[in-house]
C-alpha cells in the first residue's frame, strides 16, 4: 500500500526526520490559507499522487505569492497527472501539499527497502540525488552506496558511518545523516514499510540535511497490524474495478486488449494471458479467482471483467485443485443467467469434479464453446473475436 | 528414491485443527501421507483425525519422531509457527500459508541460517511424491509417479504441469512448490541440485514467474551443475510492467526480473525453454525419448 508525500512526511516529523513545513489543501481558498499558515517569502506546490516523477510532469510548481499558490493549486486540482511512472491516463489530483521554500546546497538520493535479493534491509544512498537515479545505478554503479543490515545484528553504527564518510559528510553533518537513518529504520520497523526513499535529501545553506521528498510504501500483508495506517489508504490513486475485485478478495488487473479471462491461480493466469497473446489475441484484463473460489466470487467475477466496455469474449481456465469445477460451472451459470452476457465465452474445465462441471454446463442450454486444453482454448478464444481486433 | 520426502515421512500439522489444516490433513491422510500428530496452542491432549494433538511442536517433538511439519496456521502467526518448527530442529518445514508479512521472514530466514532445517514455502502448495506421501494442498489425483522432477513458483501452474507430464506418461519423481513469494525457504537451485542427484529423475520442469531473480540465478547454477535435460516455462511475458513508486527497487534489481531476462539467461545455459505453458509435457517427452 502506497502512501502520499505528505503522509510519509507526517510520519518522517513523527519520528524526528526533518522536513519542511507544510499543509495540505484540496480547494484554492484552503491552499491559500495554507500558505498563510506557513509563512514563508516562496512557496511549492505539490500533486499528491501515487507515482514519481511529478516534477517534469507539471506536478511541482513554485510560487511567489500567496495569489499564485491559489493559482497553481487550483490549476493542478481536478486533473489527471500523467508521469514516467504513470500509464496515459494519468492519476487524478485530490489534494496539493504546500510547503515552504528552501535553500538547497547539494542534493543526494537515499533510500531503504526490504531487499528480496540480500533477505533483509537495505540502504542505498548516493551523492547524486534529486536526478535519473536509476539511470546513474546503470551507467556508474561505483556512485551507488549499498549497507545492507545483517538482521540478527541489527544496525550497526560503524557501517553507518562508513556509509556517511562516503557520502563525503564529516561533523555535524554526518551526526545528522545517521540519525535520519537511524530514524528510517525505525520507522521501517514500526510501521512495516517496504520501501522508504527520500529523493532527494537536501543539504540547505544552513548545512541542515532535510527530506525534501517522501515515498513510502507499506507492507499490505502486514495491514493487519497497521490498522491506523490503513485509513490513509486513498483508493482514488487505484483503477475502479481493482478496488471493486479486492473488496470481493479477487485479484484483478485491467489491460488494454479485448479478450477477458477468469483464471484460478495467479501463475495459471498470467499463463492463459500468455497463450492468448501467443496466438494472436489480446487480454482484457488479469484475472485470479483465488483458491476457495465459490459460486458467489465466480459470479462477482464475471460481473466484474463484463464492466470494462472493451470485453468483446470470455476466457474461463480453471484447473481445479482444492477449488471444485461443478462450483465454478454453477457460477459460471448464475452469472450469464443474471447479466444476460451475449458475447462467446470459452470455458476451459480440468481437475477435480472436472465431468460434474462439463455436464453443469451442457445442460444449461448457455452457448458455451467448450475446449479440451489450454492451447484448444486460446485458439478457439481468439478465433471468436477474429475482426474484432483492429 | 525420491526427493526430501517418502512414505517414510513422518508428518506433523501445525494448525490441524483449523479448518484449512483439518480439510487438508485429512485428504493427505487419504492420499497415504504418514500423519503422526498435530499442534494446536490449547488443545494438547485431545484427538483429531485420529492423531495426537499437542500444545506445541516442542511437546509433540518429545514424544514422537518427526521428520516434516506442515503448517497450516494463520498469516499473523506463520513466522511463529515456523520459528518454534526451528528451534524443535524439525528437518523438513512446509509453510502452506498464505500473506506471511515479508519483514516476517526476514526474522525467519536469519533464524534458519545456521540451523539444520530446510524451509519450504511459505505461500506454496507444497511437496509430493507420488504413490508415496502428499505434504500440501495440490490435488492428488493428478500425478502418477515417474521420471520427472517438478519445480514450480505457482500454484496450479504447477498442476498443468504435473498434468501435462502424467498424460504423455513421464510421471513425476516429486514435485516441489516453491511459492512465490520473495523471501522463501528453499529455491531453484536447491531444487535442482537435488533433483541432479537423484537417480529416479531423469529430467526436471522449472516453472518460472516474472519478478526477482531466482530465475537468472538457476540459469547460472545449471551452465555448471545440471547434467540432466531441463525444461523451463516463465510465466508473465505478456504481464505490463507494475506500476510502482519508488526507484529503489530497479536498482537493486536492475533488468533482471522481466520474462525476456529469464528466458535469455535460460537459453544461454542450455535449458529447453518455451513459451507456451500448454507444450511443457509434450517438450519433455521429446527430450528424454531422444
Amino acid at each position: 500500500m502506497n502512501l502520499h508525500e505528505y503522509q510519509s512526511k507526517k510520519l518522517f516529523l513523527d519520528h524526528g526526520i526533518p522536513v519542511l513545513k507544510g499543509e495540505i489543501a484540496n480547494s484554492l481558498n484552503e491552499a491559500k490559507s495554507a500558505a498563510e499558515k506557513i509563512q514563508s517569502a516562496i512557496w511549492v506546490v505539490k500533486a499528491q499522487v501515487h507515482a514519481g516523477g511529478r516534477g517534469k510532469a507539471g506536478g511541482v510548481k513554485i510560487a511567489k505569492s500567496i495569489a499564485e499558490v491559489g493559482e497553481r493549486a487550483a490549476e493542478m486540482l481536478g486533473t489527471n497527472l500523467i508521469t514516467k511512472q504513470t500509464d496515459d491516463l494519468g492519476l487524478p489530483v485530490r489534494m496539493v501539499y504546500i510547503e515552504s521554500g528552501t535553500s538547497i546546497q547539494s542534493e543526494y538520493y537515499l533510500s531503504l527497502l526490504v531487499d528480496r535479493t540480500k533477505e533483509s534491509w537495505t540502504f542505498i544512498a548516493s551523492k547524486e540525488g534529486g536526478v535519473d537515479i536509476e539511470a546513474i545505478a546503470e551507467e556508474s554503479p561505483d556512485k551507488i552506496i549499498n549497507y545492507t543490515i545483517d538482521p540478527l545484528k541489527g544496525l550497526e553504527i560503524e557501517s553507518l558511518k562508513e556509509m556517511a564518510d562516503r557520502m563525503d559528510f564529516i561533523d555535524d553533518i554526518q551526526s545528522q545523516f545517521i540519525s535520519i537513518t537511524k530514524k528510517m529504520f525505525e520507522i521501517a520497523k514500526e510501521k512495516d514499510a517496504n520501501l522508504i526513499e527520500v529523493n532527494p535529501l537536501i543539504l540547505d545553506d544552513e548545512n541542515q540535511l532535510i527530506a525534501l521528498d517522501a515515498k513510502i510504501t507499506i507492507e499490505s500483508n502486514a495491514l493487519f497490524r497497521q490498522k491506523e495506517l490503513l485509513l490513509l489508504k486513498d483508493d482514488s490513486q487505484e483503477n475502479e474495478l481493482e478496488v471493486k475485485a479486492s473488496e470481493h478478495d479477487l485479484s484483478y488487473v485491467s489491460l488494454d486488449g479485448n479478450i477477458a479471462c477468469m483464471v484460478n491461480g495467479a501463475g495459471l493466469a498470467m499463463a492463459t494471458m500468455d497463450l492468448i497473446k501467443l496466438h494472436g489475441g489480446e487480454p482484457a484484463n488479469f484475472l485470479d479467482v483465488g483458491g476457495g473460489a465459490t459460486t458467489e466470487r465466480v459470479k462477482m467475477a464475471i460481473e466484474i471483467i463484463m464492466e470494462n466496455p472493451n470485453v468483446d469474449a470470455i476466457l474461463i481456465n480453471i484447473f481445479g485443485g482444492i477449488v471444485r469445477c461443478d462450483v465454478i460451472a454453477q457460477g459460471i451459470y448464475e452469472a450469464v443467467k443474471s447479466t444476460k452476457i451475449d458475447i462467446p465465452i470459452v470455458v476451459r474445465l480440468q481437475g477435480t469434479n472436472v465431468e460434474l462441471g462439463r455436464k453443469i454446463l451442457e445442460e444449461s442450454g448457455m452457448k458455451i464453446i467448450s475446449a479440451s486444453d489450454l492451447t484448444d482454448a486460446a485458439i478457439k478464444v481468439v478465433a471468436s473475436v477474429k475482426g474484432k481486433v483492429e | 528414491m525420491s526427493v526430501l520426502v517418502s512414505k517414510e515421512s513422518r508428518i506433523l500439522c501445525q494448525g490441524i485443527t483449523g479448518s484449512q489444516g483439518s480439510f487438508h490433513t485429512e485428504q493427505c491422510i487419504e492420499y497415504g501421507s504418514n500423519i503422526v500428530a498435530g499442534v494446536t496452542p490449547g488443545k494438547g491432549g485431545s484427538t483429531h483425525l485420529d492423531v495426537p494433538v499437542f500444545n506445541s511442536v516442542a511437546e509433540a517433538k518429545a514424544d514422537l519422531e518427526i521428520d516434516v511439519s506442515m503448517i497450516f496456521v494463520p498469516a499473523k502467526f506463520a513466522a511463529d509457527a515456523m520459528k518454534s518448527a526451528i528451534e524443535s530442529e524439525i528437518g523438513l518445514i512446509v509453510c502452506i500459508t498464505e500473506g506471511v508479512p515479508v519483514q516476517d521472514m526476514i526474522e525467519v530466514k536469519a533464524m534458519l541460517n545456521g540451523s539444520d532445517s530446510i524451509l519450504l514455502g511459505p505461500n506454496c502448495p507444497g511437496i509430493i511424491t507420488p504413490d508415496e506421501t502428499k505434504i500440501g494442498i495440490m490435488p492428488g489425483f493428478i500425478h502418477q509417479k515417474g521420471s520427472v522432477g517438478i519445480i514450480s513458483r505457482s500454484g496450479t501452474l504447477t498442476y498443468e504441469a504435473v498434468h501435462q507430464t502424467s498424460i504423455c506418461g513421464l510421471g513425476q519423481s516429486t514435485c516441489i512448490g516453491i511459492g512465490g513469494d520473495p523471501i522463501k525457504g528453499l529455491n531453484f537451485i536447491e531444487c535442482l541440485s537435488l533433483f541432479e542427484k537423484d537417480p529416479e529423475t531423469e529430467g526436471i520442469v522449472m516453472v518460472g514467474e516474472i519478478g526477482g531473480s531466482d530465475e537468472e540465478k538457476a540459469a547460472e547454477f545449471i551452465k555448471e551443475n545440471i547434467s540432466k535435460p531441463v525444461v523451463a516455462y516463465v510465466a508473465g511475458v505478456s504481464a505490463p510492467p507494475g506500476k510502482r513508486m519508488g526507484h529503489a527497487g530497479a536498482i537493486v534489481t536492475g533488468k533482471e526480473g522481466t520474462a525476456l531476462s529469464k528466458y535469455e539467461a535460460l537459453n544461454d545455459a542450455g535449458v529447453a525453454t518455451t513459451d507456451s505453458p500448454a507444450l511443457i509435457g509434450k517438450i519433455m517427452k521429446d527430450l528424454l525419448n531422444r
